[in-house]
Formats: structure tokens, C-alpha cells, sequence
């Protein structure tokens, strides 16, 4: 049922606020929007030469499932290399597809909505903002 | 009353409160037994074959636009089906937008939805025709104050939306056409969410064209309908070609089939116009003025719990005043899809996003909204599923 996907970790994701806004000075910026939903993600970093991702901001008009997304990317991605936005690309595609791994981390808080395809975009929007940022 | 009228719809068990009508209304059974029927005994194509099952379905075909124009009071013959509303309006985009020069003028709302604009954006693209806007009022009404001052000689066409699919605002029809008639332009009504309500007399009325959609009107899905003035769809040249809308067909070049079938080319969506036609038997045998009341209550109901629900803001009129029951709220700190979510795991089925009307919404700051829309099958019930559901969307989100 719909209630499973509010339960206290999804819900503890989409209240923390500590990659929450624009970043003064990133290196890296990209917009996407949803367009059947109007929602619109903005993923700020600051990476160092050595693709380190130093900071990250998001800046998220979206619902909980959306916000949730974006707080489980920052804490996925920030002090890590480039390797990591793909290992968060590679855990989430497992748990929209209903897998559990011990791999898949934060994002293992996001199983319930495979059972929901109207909103597995409103998950994956902050990753798909993201990605042109981390090919950049 | 309610309970007999929704006995007839098989879909709606206790445990469900649908209040999505807005987006699809359900199917009476005088519905689906027709297409099951027709589909059973005497599906074929229409207008091609001479066995008996190709008469029965060019009959059963035939008479759903009959049963259809009893309906909106007009002849058979100004009625041409569609795939849907959308396509409706796409159909006069193409086919009047092709009588139009380039500086003409079509006068369109901030309200529309996408449907109502961006077929008209795609003809400005290609043909230099102007597009001029009507503002909303506060109160998500079309702001008709400013009707005679965007009319001019250029304006060729006035397209708006009967009622808001998001605002449930009517328009001031009367007003419309009276002030659209000065300078000589046509007038389109987008009546998707207005044809649900009761039957139209589209003579009286007074406007040039009028489309719907059947699966808003408890028909299925798949088929709509254009009507237009014998004399424009006369004039209007084909929109698809194909199939039975030709008179005759050479290497190099056709001719025409008489309105309708010149605006229907290729198989047409047959068994969901047998559909529609029996919906709007149906309807058209409802005690409306008993439904209309009921809708009407029921909505106050909506409206006046949502006033009393700390932090909602309704996008649309607070009153009952030329208003149709499509309710569409904002919860203070909660996104549209959440509470729609949320609702669902209450048993009640609602709408949340921007309802293809982007512009409207960025015109009042927001994203997106929630939307309750209610049809004649609606019951107390509903409403108070309804509530119970928003006390717990609160308790979870807030």
C-alpha cells in the first residue's frame, strides 16, 4: 500500500537539510525538470581537479520521494570520486527494480516505491539532474 | 437518487472513493453492455464492407453521431468524431487555422489547458498568427474585462474553456460570443470538463465549435467529439487524410468526402463512439436538476472543509456562483503527489500535479495542486473519505 513508501527512513531522507540549497560558487551546475509533474531539481558541486566532489547542493521543488532522492545522492556522492555517482546510478536502478542488495546503501530506503511505477521518475529526477554535472 | 445512479457503475465498491472525474469518468453499464455488444455482434470496419457485419457496425456507427447530436441538440452531420477533446481542438487548429492569415489573431486564457494551447502555438509557428491572452482574475476565472479591448478585426477566433479543469470556473459564455460576434470571430469552446455536468444545448449557446472528450462523460476512452457550424466544417479543409474521407483519389491529387467523414480519415474508434453514443442515451434519460443539486452540495461540502483546514489554499472560486464541482487545493508544506499517495492508501482516488495547465499554475506561484473532482455519481461518502484521508496526509506529512 501507498503508506509504506512515507515510513521514517524515506521520511528522515527528505528532512535533512544539510545539501539542501543553491551553492555559492559550483564548479558544476545542471537543471531537469519532470515534465509530467512540473517538479525541477538543480544539482550544484564543487569539485576538486582530482574529481573529488567537494560539495554538493540540491535545490529540489519536488515531493518527499524527490527530496528524499536528492538528500540519498548528496550523502551518496560528497568526499567521493567520480566512481561514486555511479555506484549510486547502479544501487538505485537495483532498487527501482525491486532488488535487495547489501550494496545498496542509503538507497535501500527507496525499495517500497518499485511497486509504484507512477512515481519512480519523481526518485530518479535528482540522479538525472545530476549526471550531466558528474560526465561534465 | 445517488445510490440507484451508482449502482450502475460496476467499478465503484465501497472501499473506493473515486474523485478523479475530472481526469476520466467511470462507465455505467448501459455503457459497457453496448460495447460489449457491439463488439460481440457486430464488430467489423464502417463504410467499406458489404457483409452483414460491416452494415451492423456502418448502422450501430451511424446511429451512436445520431445519438450523440440528440444529444447536444444539432444535426448528425455537424458532428465528426475524434480520438478525444485533444484532438478536437488540434483538428480546428489545423483545419480553421489553415483559412487564417498570417497577422490574424486567435484570443486564447492564462487557464487553458495545454490541450486549448499548444496546438495553437504550433499554428503561430507555422503560419505567423497571433496568439493574445486573456488574464485570470484572483479568483481563477477568465478575466473577461479585458474581452473587448484584446478584440479586433484581426481576432479570428476566441478558444476558451467552458469550465477550468483545475479553477472549475464556467465561463461567461453569453458575454463571449456577444462581444466576439462585434468584431466578426469565431468562438471555440474547450467544453472537456463542462459536458460531464448535464446536457448542452449547443444552439443556444451560440458558439461556432464545441469539443469533448467521451471518456470524461462516462464513455470510453479512445474517441471525442468536434462540433462545428455545417458552414466551417464546409469550409475547412481535411485535417488527416486517409481512409473514407475522400470523394476520389488520383496520382497527384483528391477530393473531398462531405463533413463529417472529411474529418475522419482512417478507421475511426468505432466501438468507443458506440460507447459515447450510449452514454449520451443515457444521460440524456438523468434527472438533472436532482444531480446538478447534489453536485452542488457535495461541493460545498468540499469547499467549506478545505476553508476550514489550516493551511489550504483553493485555486478557484470560494462560491458555488458559476462554479463546477473540480476542486483543486494546496496544503501548505506538501507536494501534490504525496498527498494524492497518501490518499490512495485511504481508498480515495484524486489528481495531483499541474493538470496540463502549467501557465495557471505559475500564474498563482505554484507548481502543481491537488484536485477533487466530483461526478454524478458522487455520494457523501466520498467526501467524507475524502477528509479522513487529508487528516491522515497531516499527520504523515506535517
Amino acid at each position: 500500500m501507498s503508506d509504506a513508501l512515507y515510513h521514517d527512513a524515506i521520511l528522515a531522507l527528505a528532512k535533512d537539510r544539510r545539501h539542501a540549497g543553491r551553492l555559492d560558487a559550483p564548479t558544476h551546475s545542471h537543471t531537469s525538470d519532470n515534465p509530467l509533474c512540473g517538479d525541477r531539481v538543480t544539482i550544484d558541486i564543487e569539485r576538486a581537479s582530482d574529481g573529488t566532489v567537494r560539495r554538493i547542493g540540491h535545490f529540489v521543488r519536488g515531493c518527499v520521494l524527490c527530496q528524499a532522492a536528492a538528500a540519498a545522492l548528496a550523502a551518496s556522492v560528497e568526499g567521493r570520486g567520480p566512481a561514486a555517482f555511479a555506484a549510486a546510478e547502479s544501487a538505485l536502478a537495483r532498487v527501482l527494480a525491486g532488488q535487495n542488495d547489501p550494496e545498496n546503501g542509503v538507497w535501500a530506503a527507496f525499495l517500497p516505491v518499485a511497486r509504484h511505477t507512477s512515481r519512480l521518475d519523481c526518485v530518479r529526477l535528482p540522479l538525472v539532474a545530476a549526471k550531466p554535472v558528474f560526465e561534465a | 437518487m445517488t445510490q440507484a445512479l451508482r449502482s450502475q457503475f460496476p467499478i465503484l465498491t465501497p472501499s473506493l472513493a473515486y474523485l478523479d472525474s475530472a481526469a476520466t469518468a467511470q462507465m455505467p453499464l448501459a455503457v459497457l453492455d453496448a460495447v460489449r455488444a457491439f463488439e460481440t455482434s457486430s464488430r467489423a470496419n464502417v463504410k467499406r464492407g458489404v457483409h452483414r457485419l460491416a452494415e451492423a457496425a456502418t448502422d450501430a456507427y451511424a446511429a451512436a453521431r445520431s445519438d450523440v447530436a440528440a444529444y447536444l441538440g444539432v444535426p448528425p452531420s455537424e458532428i465528426v468524431f475524434t480520438s478525444g477533446c485533444t484532438a478536437a481542438l488540434n483538428l480546428v487548429a489545423h483545419s480553421f487555422g489553415a483559412l487564417m492569415k498570417p497577422g490574424d489573431a486567435v484570443l486564447l486564457s492564462a487557464l487553458e489547458h495545454h490541450s486549448n494551447l499548444v496546438p495553437w502555438q504550433m499554428l503561430a509557428a507555422r503560419s505567423g498568427i497571433e496568439l493574445r491572452f486573456l488574464d485570470v482574475d484572483a479568483e481563477g476565472r477568465i478575466d473577461l474585462s479585458a474581452l473587448e479591448t484584446k478584440l479586433d478585426a484581426r481576432v479570428k477566433l476566441v478558444s476558451l474553456a467552458h469550465v477550468s479543469n483545475v479553477t472549475g470556473s464556467v465561463l461567461d459564455v453569453a458575454s463571449v460570443v456577444a462581444t466576439a460576434a462585434k468584431v466578426g470571430a469565431r468562438v471555440l469552446l474547450d467544453g472537456a470538463q463542462r459536458a460531464p455536468h448535464g446536457p448542452l444545448d449547443l444552439k443556444t449557446l451560440g458558439v461556432d465549435f464545441y469539443a469533448f472528450g467521451g471518456h470524461k462523460v462516462f464513455a470510453p476512452h479512445g474517441v471525442g467529439v468536434l462540433w462545428a457550424r455545417r458552414e466551417l466544417l464546409d469550409a475547412m479543409p481535411p485535417f488527416l487524410g486517409g481512409g473514407e474521407m475522400i470523394a476520389q483519389v488520383e496520382l497527384a491529387h483528391s477530393t473531398w468526402a462531405a463533413a463529417p467523414a472529411k474529418f475522419e480519415a482512417g478507421t475511426p474508434p468505432i466501438g468507443a463512439a458506440i460507447g459515447l453514443g450510449a452514454a449520451c442515451r443515457w444521460l440524456g434519460t438523468l434527472p438533472w436538476a436532482e444531480i446538478a443539486a447534489t453536485e452542488a452540495r457535495l461541493c460545498q461540502r468540499l469547499l467549506d472543509g478545505l476553508a476550514a483546514t489550516p493551511g489550504v489554499r483553493v485555486l478557484g472560486p470560494q462560491s458555488l456562483q458559476a462554479r463546477a464541482p473540480v476542486v483543486s487545493f494546496a496544503l501548505e508544506g506538501t507536494h501534490p503527489h504525496d498527498i494524492c499517495q497518501i490518499m490512495d492508501s485511504a481508498g480515495v482516488a484524486l489528481r495531483g500535479g499541474h493538470h496540463c495547465a502549467q501557465p495557471l499554475h505559475k500564474r498563482f506561484d505554484l507548481a502543481g495542486t491537488t484536485r477533487a473532482s466530483l461526478a454524478l455519481y458522487s455520494d457523501d461518502s466520498d467526501i467524507d473519505a475524502f477528509f479522513a484521508g487529508l487528516s491522515k496526509v497531516r499527520k504523515i506529512l506535517l
